[in-house]
């Protein structure tokens, strides 16, 4: 009876979730057959292509630096990723399981980061980066982004959950603080390392308003700028096509990302259930 | 997961090695010490872009101690880079900016005068159409344009056909274009629009639609001499122009700025009989899948008063620039403003020359496409503003008040009146 | 005896200090980062918010005239609007979709997951479009939908009392699968026996959910709902998208109804270039993010432990 019950709880909970497909995904399938429509086409206004048409992105290939774009949005994304991983777990950790003076006044500040909003600092950024000869250069592009407040909240929140005797455990066992770090606490919060990873990578993916003030030439663009150059309506037309046939090819990578990272989330169960 | 990590760092110290080495490519270029290197700023119009490169590629080759680096940047952002890089003295030598910017840029020192001994006053009002005057600053002008744009009317001749009109006799007066587009509109019993027959919008091209044509045939002159008094409500003829406006939308119904994004979208979508649009819509419009024409804007009646707006982008030389530098940015901007660079901008890119001598070629007159535009720049006036954004904003929310609140006319009227006349006070008293 | 006592006390003193200091070795370079990127722009943004362009002499001007804006208040009570809705919707579809997708098991839980986090991976400029699309008041497929329904047809971006209301839908669209993700996350680091034990007691699921998922999520739901609140007090991209560019017009349309304070400053500094106001308006803001974000660390400590 009760397995009866559960099986059509598991129907009603697939039928919801089916359904939430198709209102979630509606705009992002209009986006994708948006991007193999005709120009004239487009205008139609209707949801399926009349015909394929792939000029939007032969456009892309062909006359702008596209791949290289795909390029250094990849860089940076993987730079900042990476320094985020490291510094916001080590910051997070440190927060989280020494007690010193100061501890709560510097998570405060960290946090307080936060509420300032970008669009504030971008002057500030500016100015700061072209002293240091950064303006259209990976360095300016990445700076900003190197350990995100947010990331360090986030990796406070779960190494606070690291039971405290594993640590003991392993300074008895004579193991440095740093690999303290490393080697026990970064292996219990697996899930949040690769949601932050994911959250990183993407956040820096379609980062928009500093990359377009920081870069000059094409050869320095990262998508999303490329994406807007296009989207002008005082451009002799906005060129829908080839926004919608850039903004697919930009998700696919994103996807990759998101099936390798939240397979480490899954791993993360497996990992729990045995330790726990 | 230690397998993850491990490719991480591959790649990361691999992007790092390829930033290092693209980084050194771009410094390597920098050496040529006997050239003057100046840079040209424009948003990203690609075929702009595409003609500003091919200029540039003829002006060094004519000008073999000069280097032109010209970089664009999306236009949503482009104010915002201009702001960041002047403020961090890192601006470029020439920067191509909208006539509506022109006062801001002065204002905050942005940009320096055109030298008297590189082109006179007398020279520039001499070579260029007259609608440049108004943006005469102090005694001074500041830029100097390739092209500028007019409006006209396009019309669809299906929809034309399908409502039963002639689709070769566009309306010659507003009166016509209302009955028209009456005829094209269809709506839905809950009072929506199907199609409408008149696309139109306060935040494109309606203002401009509305200051410079409608005010002018009502016999209202929008501005004063010195463009510091808003003069639309000195008489009784501009609540009646602001009402004829106005009662398009509220009375006769004939088109909604909520009809498919945008007018010209609308248009293009066969959602719209005709818009009121600038001569950069061409490209655009080609691809229309119908059959469409256009006109010069209505008048108010048979034989009366021809008015048109006219806007422009133009090229000004940043404060600070001096010396070498300075006579290198001269010399390509007159290459630039040419009368052969003009020909070939109208051609490629759709905007109109901006000279005078070329205005009067009757070739380009008669052009089917064209024609109706350049007809339109020989009564075609440049607003001058003051703060081109905030004073648009006003008129929009003006409007947005009587659309979608039902607000009184002339109370309306007013408030738009003395808002954008605080506007226009602040600027003058600074000066 | 006693000295015995003191050698433990010197010695567990001396750990702690050790301790301390490897904290502060750990957090140096960071602080350092931190001091140069964000405290000290924004402390020179504060410097700023009491002066003006033409002169640099301490004044209150740009706040006075800040307090006397109508349309600054109204982005303050539209800021406000947008935390209230946004915020509990996005955590509790993000939580309903986590607990979901995990219960139903089987081989497509990956496909589910991607599905519902594509909106948050997906440019914004290309899908507003679409979305004002679907919002057309006149063709737009949603209001289509109403007519079939035989509902009343909305005019959604385009009036002032339903725009707010139709951006939210958007930034809940787009935030949910974030709180999903998170809510897995989350979800993965509460310990399987617990559940096992509580089963052999024979509690039901409802009891399973509110007596151990609940309070073990908790500090995930504290990190949501602080991010969540400083996200949305922030709101900007989405507001941008969907009411400005392409649609003509500046942003926070029509009649101001969807500006937000960060749209507010964004027009007073880059569209007017005048940054000391600009300042002046991030100052407010980020007393009011402060003043709501030390709040709920009040509320979620008393009721858990932080």
């Amino acid at each position: 009876m009760n397995t009866k019950k559960n099986s059509i709880g598991k129907v009603i909970v697939n039928i919801l979730l089916i359904l939430g497909i198709g209102a979630v995904s509606f705009p992002f399938v209009w986006m994708i057959l948006s991007s193999v429509k005709s120009t004239a086409d487009f205008y139609t206004f209707s949801f399926w292509p009349q015909s394929l048409d792939f000029s939007g992105y032969r456009y892309v290939f062909e006359k702008t630096d596209f791949t290289r774009w795909y390029l250094n949005s990849f860089i940076v994304a993987i730079v900042v990723t990476v320094s985020n991983i490291i510094f916001c777990s080590l910051i997070g950790y440190t927060l989280a399981k020494y007690r010193f003076t100061g501890a709560k006044l510097i998570f405060l500040i960290i946090l307080s980061t936060m509420m300032i909003p970008t669009e504030m600092l971008i002057i500030p950024w500016y100015v700061f980066s072209s002293d240091f000869g950064w303006v259209d250069s990976y360095w300016g592009l990445i700076f900003p982004g190197l350990m995100e407040a947010f990331g360090i909240f986030l990796m406070r929140q779960f190494m606070a959950s690291v039971p405290e005797d594993i640590l003991d455990a392993a300074r008895i066992d004579g193991m440095g603080e740093f690999k303290i770090w490393l080697r026990i606490a970064m292996p219990q919060v697996k899930p949040a390392i690769s949601a932050l990873a994911i959250i990183t990578f993407l956040g820096n993916w379609n980062a928009y308003l500093w990359p377009v003030i920081v870069t000059n030439t094409a050869q320095m663009r990262t998508l999303p700028v490329g994406i807007a150059m296009y989207g002008t309506s005082d451009a002799g037309g906005i060129q829908w096509n080839t926004i919608m046939a850039m903004s697919s090819l930009t998700v696919i990578p994103m996807i990759i990302v998101f099936l390798i990272f939240q397979r480490q989330i899954v791993e993360g169960i497996a990992l729990s259930g045995t330790k726990g | 997961m230690k397998k993850t990590f491990a490719l991480i760092f591959t790649l990361l110290i691999g992007s790092v090695l390829l930033a290092a080495c693209s980084g050194g490519d771009s410094k390597g270029g920098e050496k040529d010490s006997d050239k003057t290197e100046i840079t040209y700023w424009q948003y990203t119009f690609p075929t702009k872009v595409e003609e500003i490169d091919k200029i540039i590629a003829d002006f060094e080759a004519e000008n073999p101690d000069i280097k032109v680096v010209a970089q664009d940047f999306p236009y949503d952002q482009y104010q915002n880079k201009i702001f960041a890089a002047v403020e961090a003295g890192d601006g470029p030598d020439i920067l191509n900016i909208y006539n509506g910017w022109i006062s801001k840029f002065v204002d905050m020192d942005y940009i320096q005068p055109i030298r008297e001994e590189f082109m006179s006053k007398d020279e520039i009002s001499d070579y260029y159409v007259d609608m440049i005057q108004p943006y005469e600053l102090d005694g001074e002008y500041y830029t100097l344009p390739v092209a500028v744009r007019s409006l006209a009317l396009f019309w669809n001749k299906d929809m034309y056909k399908e409502a039963g009109l002639d689709p070769e006799s566009p309306p010659k007066t507003w009166d016509e274009l209302i009955e028209n587009a009456k005829a094209m509109t269809e709506m839905t019993d809950d009072g929506r629009y199907k199609k409408e027959g008149f696309g139109w919008n306060a935040a494109g091209q309606g203002l401009h639609e509305f200051q410079q044509v409608l005010l002018r045939q009502y016999g209202v002159e929008p501005y004063s001499e010195d463009a510091s008094k808003v003069l639309w409500n000195e008489k009784q003829e501009g609540y009646d122009a602001f009402k004829y406006w106005m009662d398009m939308t509220m009375v006769h119904k004939i088109g909604d700025p909520d009809v498919g994004n945008t007018y010209r979208e609308a248009f293009l979508a066969g959602l719209a009989g005709m818009i009121v649009d600038g001569s950069f819509a061409v490209g655009d419009i080609q691809n229309a899948n119908f059959d469409w024409g256009v006109t010069t804007l209505p008048v108010l009646e048979e034989g009366g008063l021809q008015s048109n707006y006219a806007s422009y982008w133009t090229n000004a030389i940043a404060k600070g620039v001096e010396g070498k530098k300075l006579e290198a940015s001269e010399k390509f901007l007159a290459y630039l403003i040419q009368e052969d660079v003009q020909r070939d901008w109208l051609e490629n890119i759709g905007e109109l020359p901006a000279s005078k001598a070329l205005i009067e070629d009757a070739e380009l007159a008669n052009d089917p496409t064209y024609g109706p535009f350049i007809e339109g720049l020989e009564y075609a006036h440049a607003t001058f503003f003051v703060n081109e954004d905030k004073e648009r904003q006003i008129i929009i929310d003006g409007v947005d008040k009587i659309r979608l609140e039902n607000a009184d006319y002339d109370e309306t009227f007013d408030d738009i009146v003395k808002k954008i006349q605080e506007v226009r006070d602040e600027f003058f008293d600074k000066q | 005896m006693a000295t015995n006592k003191e050698t433990i006390e010197k010695k567990t003193l001396s750990l702690q200090t050790k301790k301390a200091l490897i904290a502060y070795s750990f957090l140096i370079i960071p602080v350092l980062f931190y001091l140069a990127i964000r405290i000290i722009p924004a402390f020179q943004a504060f410097l700023m918010s009491f002066t003006t362009s033409s002169s640099s002499a301490f004044t209150l001007e740009n706040y006075q005239k800040l307090v006397q804006d109508e349309v600054f208040w109204k982005s303050v009570k539209n800021t406000m609007l947008y935390v209230v809705i946004v915020v509990p919707l996005q955590m509790l579809f993000g939580l309903l979709l986590a607990l979901a997708i995990e219960r139903m098991g089987g081989k497509f839980k990956w496909f589910y997951r991607v599905v519902f986090f594509l909106p948050y991976m997906t440019s914004i400029v290309a899908i507003s479009w679409v979305w004002r699309l679907l919002y057309d008041p006149n063709s737009g497929v949603l209001n289509e939908i109403l007519v079939k329904l035989h509902l009343p047809t909305q005019e959604w971006l385009g009036s002032p009392s339903t725009a707010l209301i139709s951006i939210s839908i958007v930034i809940i669209w787009q935030m949910m699968g974030f709180c999903m993700l998170l809510f897995t996350a989350g979800l993965q680091v509460i310990p399987k026996q617990y559940y096992e034990a509580a089963n052999i007691d024979g509690a039901t699921k409802w009891q399973l959910f509110w007596n151990i998922t609940f309070p073990l999520l908790n500090p995930t739901i504290v990190f949501l709902a602080i991010i969540g609140v400083i996200q949305t007090l922030q709101t900007f991209t989405q507001i941008a998208n969907l009411t400005g560019g392409s649609s003509g017009g500046g942003l926070g349309g029509p009649l101001n109804s969807t500006m937000s304070v960060v749209v507010y400053m964004y027009n007073e500094g880059f569209r007017e270039y005048n940054l000391h106001y600009a300042a002046a308006s991030t100052v407010f803001l980020f007393i009011l993010i402060l003043i709501v974000t030390l709040i709920q660390f009040r509320t979620f400590n008393k009721s858990y432990k932080l």
